[in-house]
């Protein structure tokens, strides 16, 4: 995928998979997850809960609580090292130094007991292996990096005498302490405010320039992936259903989940999906403790097949789409969708 | 927003991961024995409710498991090391301590029973009041219950008793009165939190009148979590009857209580040591046994969180 | 943070008469005449004179209290008539002993309980968590009286390291006296290192399952800093809470405590005052208990805010 763009993949997870241990049984949240990040891409992950699109991440750099978390199988190669089988300490190094992560919360994310500054020379200290004074200065100009008005009087606050949106940017600063080469918003603008969340996204840009990092961004809102993202990969049920260009997706969608995603946007006005309707996806994801055999989107799915019942489809490049859009559908969704306007017609 | 609680599987860092398990799971078609089968996978709780009912049944049928009588006294038993003729040996007096041990039962259990009884029986009612009515009556009950918790358990049962007169059935009404502070804030906490939930929303909106509601609509669901605390609290009014005995202040000699027989056998510890392990290993049995099986008994009914 | 202590203040001296009243009206639950009752052993006319004078007994109840109350705030707790002397004079002598107790028991409960809380967190559903759990539930089962005599047995009577019984001050010989202390302060400790733990335990999986924990693994912080530096400051804040209301059992635990070991603390006089009817220092030694343990809590609502810095700026 990211070697048809030219260019290694910074990032590569292949067949990733994660279960948890419940009492009603494992619980199969990712299912073979395989993707490719390039240097400097944009990677927009949109699903809904349940889709393991944060655990996936959570997961790769060991995030996830472990018992009752399982990695099931799969590889993650970051700059070609396994970050699966790299021991604890090693690993350690990777989180925050060279992957940043920017939550959700900006309310729970940040620690209540300690000041703003402690907790953004934290990753300076640990792995730039700044002292104090200089860890103390780089957080002042990372607090101006990322808008916070006069950073130097507010390093010794704590994360409560801050608003929603400086917290979040707050958390940016700590994501990006160490300039990263990956940084990875798990719905880091979900908890904001619309207007704040729009300033999130551009601030996240601008740094995205001028630090050259690639992002993944992950959320369930279509809306912020459109803006963005470079890719935009859509996952269901711990499975990828489709991936491609960001404009290829929106235009020329083949999975029915991602058809249904768009047509649940309000105001989107470019592409076909968008005419029409707005429309809910009908019925629930399904029980994954007991995965269906095929394609998991097919209960909810009006056009699934046979055979997309019993059998999961390959994720394939599809047919007559931009090179790198990938698909898993038996289904053709282009010509359903061309029958169906017939008929209407 | 993070999920903590006993059974595993909820100990994920934030909704977003929780995702997974957001599934509705299957409900089983009898609560009730869907309880049961939660209870029964604890063994910790099976194990306390073992030693609970071999307990209570030996208390019951104390008259015929005792090979003595629990107050005869025979001069050649006096402080006699166990033997087969007496298994737990003799005390000061030359009673049998195996016979003293099955009788003390009785006074154990039934502090602990009682007590809590009357904990209960005063509580609830106060509890339902405060947490229902609100305003000055709930501001009232709460000061008052304040002001009981302001003074130690034990030492205001010690209070009580000792102002009340030495006796096991005066020592049963000042633990009781003691404990009763603890259900009042337990009702009232689970009736505020009940109160705000729609279905008692609904049941007002239609016109319930006030006692209604909290009778049908709110007592049958915290019953679990004052079945638990009463469980819990027997086991506390275990301890507070034996400590009271061994104090003096709980049940009068000759009488047998596992409390009191420890108080005389501190003073033959280097001489009879049997004395004073038998009834402190029945106390700490029957404590155990209340917490095994509280314990178990909340995580069964309330598999998310504590009480 | 001055208006937070002002409001728990204002619902603490409610709280503290309340439990005076209480106090006081346990003297109506005594049988027969409350004079004759209240001289204890004594049948002296005079001295129930002397009493029916000194609780102005021909009075009604309310005002009783109040002159009571009165005397209580002036530091006049009333006479022991047995002792032949004031109440707070004996309370007094006692009470260090019994604090010195309470807090060399505490010491030991904060010891053993909030590492082995913290460890049973950390490892949670592991052995180790299910041992430290283990050995709670024994804790909190065993009576501390019968604790008390086996550990007399073993430390005493068989091994004889340590004295059964007896009370050293520690002006006189601060290790002789530590000596005396270790078993009784063991004891009365053991019981709250055991709520210590499940407390430390409670609080410590909460925090460790809190979003910026996982933001200080997300930052690469190691398992060590994670729970010295980010969890426990956070989960200290109940457990200074909760602590504080274990010193109400302390004090509970006391009572049995110094009847074993025969220290001469406040336990000890109120279980003398009790079997000799010396009802004046029993209320005294209740309602001084009572206001220790308000203070107490009130004085952990202070440090819980001062280690909270929302409250701190407050």
């Amino acid at each position: 995928m990211a070697a048809e763009m030219g260019g290694a993949p910074l990032l590569e997870v292949r067949d990733l998979a994660v279960a948890f241990d419940t009492d009603g049984g494992a619980v199969h949240a990712v299912n073979g997850v395989s993707y490719a990040l390039r240097e400097g891409e944009t990677l927009g992950i949109v699903g809904e809960s349940g889709s393991g699109k944060s655990v996936h991440v959570l997961a790769m750099l060991g995030l996830i609580p472990r018992p009752p978390g399982r990695i099931t199988g799969g590889q993650v190669l970051f700059q070609g090292r396994d970050l699966l089988s790299l021991p604890e300490k090693a690993l350690r190094r990777v989180r925050g130094g060279e992957i940043g992560f920017v939550f959700q919360d900006p309310m729970s994310s940040l620690n209540p007991g300690m000041t703003v500054a402690a907790q953004i020379i934290e990753p300076l200290r640990i792995h730039l292996g700044l002292d104090r004074r200089a860890a103390r200065a780089r957080a002042r100009e990372l607090l101006d990096l990322v808008r916070i008005p006069n950073a130097a009087g507010r390093l010794d606050q704590y994360p409560h005498e801050f608003s929603g949106g400086q917290r979040q940017r707050v958390m940016i600063a700590v994501g990006i302490a160490c300039r990263p080469k990956i940084l990875i918003a798990d719905e880091a603008t979900t908890a904001l405010d619309v207007t704040v969340q729009a300033e999130i996204v551009a601030l996240v840009q601008d740094l995205k320039r001028e630090i050259g990092m690639a992002i993944i961004w992950i959320t369930h809102d279509l809306g912020v992936v459109a803006g963005i993202s470079d890719t935009v990969q859509v996952m269901y049920a711990g499975r990828i259903l489709e991936r491609g260009p960001v404009d290829d997706i929106f235009a020329d969608p083949r999975s029915a989940y991602t058809l249904g995603l768009l047509r649940s946007l309000p105001d989107l006005t470019r592409g076909r999906a968008g005419r029409g309707r707005l429309r809910q996806i009908e019925g629930a994801p399904p029980d994954m403790r007991v995965p269906p055999p095929g394609d998991p989107f097919a209960p909810r799915n009006a056009y699934a097949t046979a055979r997309c019942r019993s059998e999961m489809p390959p994720l394939v490049q599809a047919k007559g789409a931009a090179p790198g859009h990938l698909v898993a559908a038996w289904y053709d969704l282009p010509e359903i969708l061309s029958d169906e306007a017939e008929r209407a017609r | 927003m993070s999920g903590i609680d006993r059974d595993g599987a909820a100990l994920l860092p934030s909704p977003t991961v929780v995702e997974g398990r957001r599934v509705p799971l299957p409900r089983e078609p009898g609560t009730l024995r869907a309880f049961w089968r939660r209870l029964r996978a604890r063994r910790s709780a099976v194990v306390g409710l073992v030693i609970v009912v071999g307990l209570v049944l030996m208390a019951v049928f104390a008259a015929w498991i005792a090979p003595y009588d629990p107050t005869e006294t025979d001069w050649g038993a006096v402080r006699a090391a166990p033997s087969l003729a007496h298994p737990f040996g003799g005390d000061e007096v030359g009673r049998d301590v195996l016979a003293r041990i099955v009788y003390g039962a009785r006074a154990s259990l039934g502090a602990g029973l009682v007590s809590v009884a009357l904990a209960v029986s005063l509580g609830l009612p106060l509890g339902l009041v405060a947490g229902y009515a609100g305003g000055w009556v709930d501001g009232a009950i709460m000061r008052l219950t304040d002001a009981l918790l302001a003074i130690p358990f034990l030492i205001l049962a010690i209070a009580l008793a000792a102002f009340l007169g030495p006796s096991l059935t005066n020592a049963m009404v000042a633990i009781g009165l003691s404990a009763t502070s603890t259900f009042v804030r337990l009702t009232r906490a689970q009736v505020q939190a009940l109160a705000a939930e729609e279905f008692v929303e609904a049941a007002r909106s239609v016109g319930n009148p006030p006692w209604r509601i909290a009778l049908v609509h709110i007592l049958p669901n915290i019953v679990p979590a004052i079945l638990v605390q009463a469980t819990l609290t027997i086991a506390a009014a275990i301890i507070a009857e034996a400590s009271l005995s061994f104090l003096g202040l709980g049940q009068q000699p000759p009488e047998p209580s596992w409390g009191a027989m420890l108080n005389v056998a501190k003073n033959f510890l280097d001489q009879a040591p049997w004395m004073a392990i038998w009834p402190g290993l029945s106390i700490f049995l029957a404590v155990l046994g209340f917490n095994l099986f509280g314990d178990g008994l909340r995580d069964a009914l309330d598999p998310r969180g504590r009480t | 943070m001055l208006q937070f202590l002002a409001r728990r203040l204002a619902l603490a001296v409610p709280t503290l008469i309340l439990a005076s009243m209480i106090i006081f009206a346990l003297q109506q639950l005594l049988p027969g005449d409350t004079a004759t009752a209240l001289s204890g052993e004594e049948r002296d006319p005079e001295v129930i004179a002397f009493i029916r004078d000194k609780y102005h007994l021909d009075r009604p109840l309310p005002v009783r209290y109040g002159y009571w109350a009165a005397g209580v705030l002036g530091g006049d707790l009333g006479e022991s008539i047995r002792l032949q002397k004031s109440v707070s004079e004996l309370v007094a002598e006692k009470l260090p002993v019994t604090l010195e107790l309470a807090c060399l028991a505490m010491l030991v409960a904060l010891a053993i309980g909030v590492p082995m809380g913290i460890l049973s967190a950390v490892r949670r559903g592991t052995w180790a968590d299910t041992l430290a759990n283990g050995v709670a539930l024994w804790g909190l089962s065993i009576p501390n009286f019968w604790l008390g005599i086996l550990m007399i047995l073993l430390f005493s009577v068989q091994l004889g390291w340590l004295p059964a019984s007896g009370y050293v001050p520690p002006s006189e010989s601060l290790w002789e006296n530590l000596k005396a202390m270790a078993m009784p302060a063991f004891v009365l400790g053991n019981a709250i290192s055991a709520v210590m733990m499940r407390h430390t335990r409670a609080a410590m999986l909460g925090v460790l399952g809190s979003d910026y924990v996982r933001t200080a693994r997300a930052k690469g912080v190691s398992p060590l800093r994670l729970v010295l530096r980010h969890a426990l400051p956070n989960a200290a804040i109940p457990i200074i809470t909760l602590g504080a209301l274990e010193f109400g059992q302390l004090l509970s635990g006391a009572v049995l405590t110094e009847q074993i070991f025969s220290v001469p603390g406040f336990g000890k006089l109120m279980v003398d005052a009790v079997f000799n009817r010396d009802f004046a220092t029993v209320q005294g030694v209740v309602i001084c208990t009572a206001a220790t343990y308000v203070g107490l809590n009130l004085a952990a609502d202070v440090l819980a805010a001062a280690v909270n810095p929302k409250l701190r700026r407050a």
